[in-house]
């Protein structure tokens, strides 16, 4: 009996040797891929334990942690909704969102460059202090951008053309980030679930990484740069200036804004064009450059790459294999030419920085509790986009534009300003998307600016992009140059 | 003999590892106080004194009734049954005054350690009354019938219960057991008598074929009926954990009473084909072994009744990591049944997977004192009852954790000794009273046996 009784004893063994493999291979093996599961909230438990560093703009928080008397130790609290495109949110139960996820290592103090205080804090018992994150935002610029949209939908985003330095960044309509840092599971859902129902969707980043959006005119700046590049063209070269233009191979009629010839004259140059916005003359430069130089340009300027200012912005698109019809419709930004406001901005910081793009960000610095600075970015090239010559020629048709032509809504009193305005159709019927997008000082640009409004501004398809989007840059760039 | 090396007294060294369980125990409770309310209460005292002085008790009526008793069992199951009363007090001590729905919180601990208590104090009884052992063989019938009594007892209307999906529980008034608990004993006790008297036929009667030998169709008998009533169990109670450990422990000990692997080989085909017959037809079966194969999909998890217990237990697990948070450092209230069912999930979030592989092997040692009094006895009463409750305390907890840790699909059992619940703690300290007697009259060095 003695042997059987030696057996059942293996088989004892063997249960318990395979209770000894699943419990390592789960509480060590598979330990990272289970906390990293997005069901699992006890990293973000863990995290609320951290006095989690602010966001802070001009040295005051818009996003901080303040105690709190019950389990969760700290509630998660935010200045203004309009901070939230930035912000993003930071939840118990719905996770983080904007910079709250971005920069979540940093915040709570679990980045590899806190590897001392961590170590620190496993020594002295006391939790790890998060980081804190001053941003670049202007507060009196982005209050001015957020002011100025209004009740529209829509976005605007400011840059500092010389540094990339993000001065302002607004996306409407804002929302409450308080309403998702509440210690109630049932309340964060059910205040989660009413925005992210809202029709109006303020979850949505416009600014960044909304759907993108239709450029319309403004793409005839990177049309425009491409054709001084290429050396075909420079901004006297006379172009057709038909009434209507019937796009090669197709039965499609186009029209300039407005029908009619753009400007009256039977030709045009590409400098008045551009002044004009006129459509059909940019049709058939576009059709005539080819959509292979037209993209190449387009990506200098940082179409189809995934800028990160930390946040990830949603690349901008201009599309591939057009035939020639298609490829007329996309110089005049329509067709499937998709772009988010901070890639315009972008182009017009890059034209205002002389042709040298800047690599756009939010980050000032980066300090810990005790004042030590983990990460303060300096201005950083993105590329050369194009050369310093075509640079001072698009800018001075910009500001021929906002002087004497199409734009003239984003004209400041006794400053040059440059700028172009958009209004892109979204079908038939469909309100139109309106733009402007620009920079001043002309001759010392100290900001960049795009401005996109949704929905043809609640005008349907009487809003322009002059009539609406231009005055809200204005003021942005006002105050900017009133500091 | 295996009892080569003496070590001295086995009371004074008993004690001696008492006092040792009685100081980590106290250790716990502060430990846990002072990391989740910040400061010590003196309630300590109320959870830590009752088990302790019972734990004494029960030690000094060995020194007067059972003095040479193995010396290790009783510090291990009260190791491991205050280890449970620490995380089921550090469950409680995090709940709020009034919960979110209006009502008082329901709590564990101060149960547990009365359970506790009386589960103790039946087993000192046990200790004193149960004089040999031995005397168990004459009551083997009425251990039959007392089984089959308790495992019919949850299908009584009235009070009968269902508990998530199975339906172990009676309830009468306030209180609530699970008598399949006590039935594992006294079908441990009948299995053992019935096999001493009948082994010999069924270890020697049948023809040989292919060298193995057949039992005659009469002596398979006694296995189909007990096929039956498990899966009389599984289809009537729907738990396949309390199925199988039924079935198992009779094919365990068949098999060491008659050495024949036959009758494993073939029980277990019938259990195994007799389970997935279930597990087709019963959908509840059949969403045990979904949520065990895979977990993390994400309409298991969501399914009523799916993985979303099973998948936050890993997550406790996975963050417990190496060393664990610390004993009332982690969130173990975030798996649902972390008190009971999932309490080794508890215990490996906040003990680490050295905790656990601690309380594996503490498991282990107990299991392995079982299997050293079965060997060192020389009757095969003794033999088959040690060997039995040995192997009740290993399956079991092999099923509740292996369904925990994915081994196996989930089951309704309770963790022995550790988790939450009057029925099993009596029913474990009972099988300690009966294996303590037991070792008592292991034969001695130098004392002729037969």
């Amino acid at each position: 009996m003695n042997r059987e009784i030696k057996r059942v004893t293996i088989l004892i063994t063997l249960m318990f040797v395979s209770l000894f493999v699943a419990a390592s291979t789960i509480q060590v093996i598979s330990a990272d891929s289970l906390t990293n599961d997005r069901r699992n909230f006890r990293p973000v438990y863990d995290s609320y334990k951290v006095l989690r560093g602010s966001i802070l703009v001009d040295n005051q928080p818009i996003a901080s942690s303040v105690s709190s008397n019950d389990e969760f130790r700290y509630t998660r609290v935010y200045a203004s909704p309009m901070y939230s495109a930035l912000t993003g949110f930071y939840s118990y139960f719905q996770g983080r969102a904007g910079l709250e996820g971005t920069l979540d290592s940093y915040l709570r103090g679990s980045n590899s460059s806190q590897f001392f205080e961590q170590l620190n804090a496993i020594f002295s018992g006391n939790p790890v202090t998060g980081a804190s994150a001053e941003l670049t935002i202007n507060p009196k610029v982005q209050q001015a951008a957020w002011d100025a949209l209004g009740d529209m939908k829509g976005a605007v985003v400011a840059i500092e053309p010389r540094t990339g330095r993000i001065l302002a960044l607004v996306s409407k309509p804002g929302f409450d980030a308080n309403l998702m840092a509440v210690h109630s599971g049932s309340q964060s859902q059910a205040n989660y679930s009413t925005l992210l129902t809202d029709r109006n969707r303020p979850l949505i980043n416009r600014a960044i990484a909304g759907d993108l959006y239709a450029p319309g005119s403004v793409f005839k700046l990177v049309v425009a740069s491409a054709a001084l590049e290429s050396g075909k063209y420079s901004p006297t070269t006379l172009i057709d200036n038909p009434a209507t233009y019937t796009l090669p191979g197709t039965k499609t009629v186009i029209h300039n804004s407005g029908e009619g010839k753009c400007g009256g004259a039977k030709k045009v140059t590409l400098q008045q064009a551009l002044k004009l916005s006129c459509n059909i003359p940019f049709a058939q430069v576009g059709i005539a450059l080819g959509q292979d130089v037209i993209r190449a340009q387009a990506e200098k300027f940082g179409f189809g790459d995934t800028v990160k200012i930390p946040m990830t912005v949603t690349p901008s698109v201009y599309p591939t294999n057009m035939d020639a019809s298609q490829t007329g419709l996309s110089a005049f930004g329509q067709f499937d030419v998709r772009v988010s406001p901070l890639q315009i901005a972008m182009i017009s910081a890059t034209i205002a920085n002389g042709g040298l793009a800047m690599q756009p960000t939010l980050i000032d610095s980066i300090t810990t509790a005790n004042l030590q600075v983990l990460s303060a970015p300096t201005p950083t090239q993105y590329g050369r986009a194009i050369s310093a010559t075509t640079a001072e020629r698009v800018k001075s048709m910009m500001v021929d534009a906002v002087a004497s032509g199409v734009s003239s809504n984003g004209a400041i009193k006794g400053i040059s300003v440059a700028g172009k305005t958009g209004t892109a159709q979204n079908g038939p019927k469909q309100p139109y998307t309106l733009w402007f997008t620009g920079f001043a000082p002309a001759d010392d640009p100290k900001v960049a600016v795009a401005v996109v409004i949704e929905d043809g501004g609640g005008m349907g398809q009487k809003g322009f992009g002059n009539l609406l989007a231009a005055p809200v840059a204005r003021k942005v760039m006002q105050a900017v140059l009133n500091q | 003999m295996a009892r080569v090396r003496q070590l001295g007294n086995p009371r004074n060294i008993e004690f001696a590892l008492l006092l040792l369980v009685a100081g980590l125990y106290a250790f716990e409770l502060a430990q846990i106080q002072l990391a989740t309310v910040l400061v010590l209460r003196n309630e300590l005292i109320l959870y830590w004194a009752p088990p302790v002085v019972l734990a004494f008790v029960m030690h000094l009526i060995l020194r007067l009734r059972a003095s040479e008793a193995d010396w290790l069992i009783l510090p291990i199951g009260l190791f491991l049954n205050t280890l449970g009363i620490s995380m089921i007090y550090r469950l409680d001590i995090i709940k709020p005054a009034i919960t979110a729905s209006g009502n008082a919180p329901d709590l564990f601990a101060q149960k547990q350690v009365i359970y506790t208590a009386i589960a103790m104090a039946i087993a000192a009884a046990v200790i004193l009354l149960v004089r040999s052992h031995l005397s168990l063989r004459k009551y083997i019938y009425v251990s039959m019938a007392a089984g089959v009594l308790l495992l019919l007892l949850p299908l009584l209307p009235v009070i009968g219960k269902t508990v998530s999906g199975a339906r172990l529980w009676v309830g009468i008034g306030g209180f609530s057991f699970q008598p399949g608990e006590l039935a594992k004993i006294a079908l441990t006790i009948f299995f053992a008598g019935y096999l001493v008297s009948r082994r010999e036929s069924l270890a020697v009667v049948g023809r040989k074929f292919v060298g193995v030998r057949i039992p005659q169709a009469r002596e398979l008998g006694p296995i189909v009926t007990i096929w039956l009533a498990s899966l009389a169990v599984l289809v009537l109670q729907r738990d396949l954990g309390t199925s199988l450990l039924y079935f198992a422990i009779f094919l365990v000990l068949i098999y060491v009473a008659t050495a024949r692997p036959f009758y494993v080989v073939v029980g277990a085909l019938m259990f195994v084909t007799g389970a997935l017959i279930a597990s087709r037809l019963m959908s509840y079966v059949g969403g045990r072994v979904d949520s065990w194969l895979d977990p993390l999909n994400e309409a298991t998890y969501n399914a009523v009744g799916g993985s979303y217990q099973l998948v936050q237990g890993l997550f406790g697990l996975a963050h417990g990591g190496l060393f664990g948070t610390g004993l009332g450092g982690g969130l173990p209230q975030l798996v649902p049944l972390a008190e009971s069912d999932f309490i080794i999930s508890s215990l490996g979030e906040e003990l680490g997977l050295v905790g656990l592989f601690a309380i594996f092997a503490l498991y282990l040692l107990l299991i392995a004192r079982a299997v050293r009094i079965s060997v060192q006895h020389n009757d095969d009463f003794s033999k088959l009852l040690a060997i039995g409750f040995g192997f009740v305390i290993a399956l079991q907890f092999f099923i509740v954790v292996g369904g925990v840790l994915r081994v196996l699909p989930l089951t309704g059992l309770t963790t022995p000794l550790l988790a939450a619940g009057g029925s099993s703690l009596i029913a474990n300290w009972i099988i300690i009273a009966l294996l303590l007697r037991i070792s008592d009259s292991v034969p001695r060095l130098g004392v002729v046996a037969e």
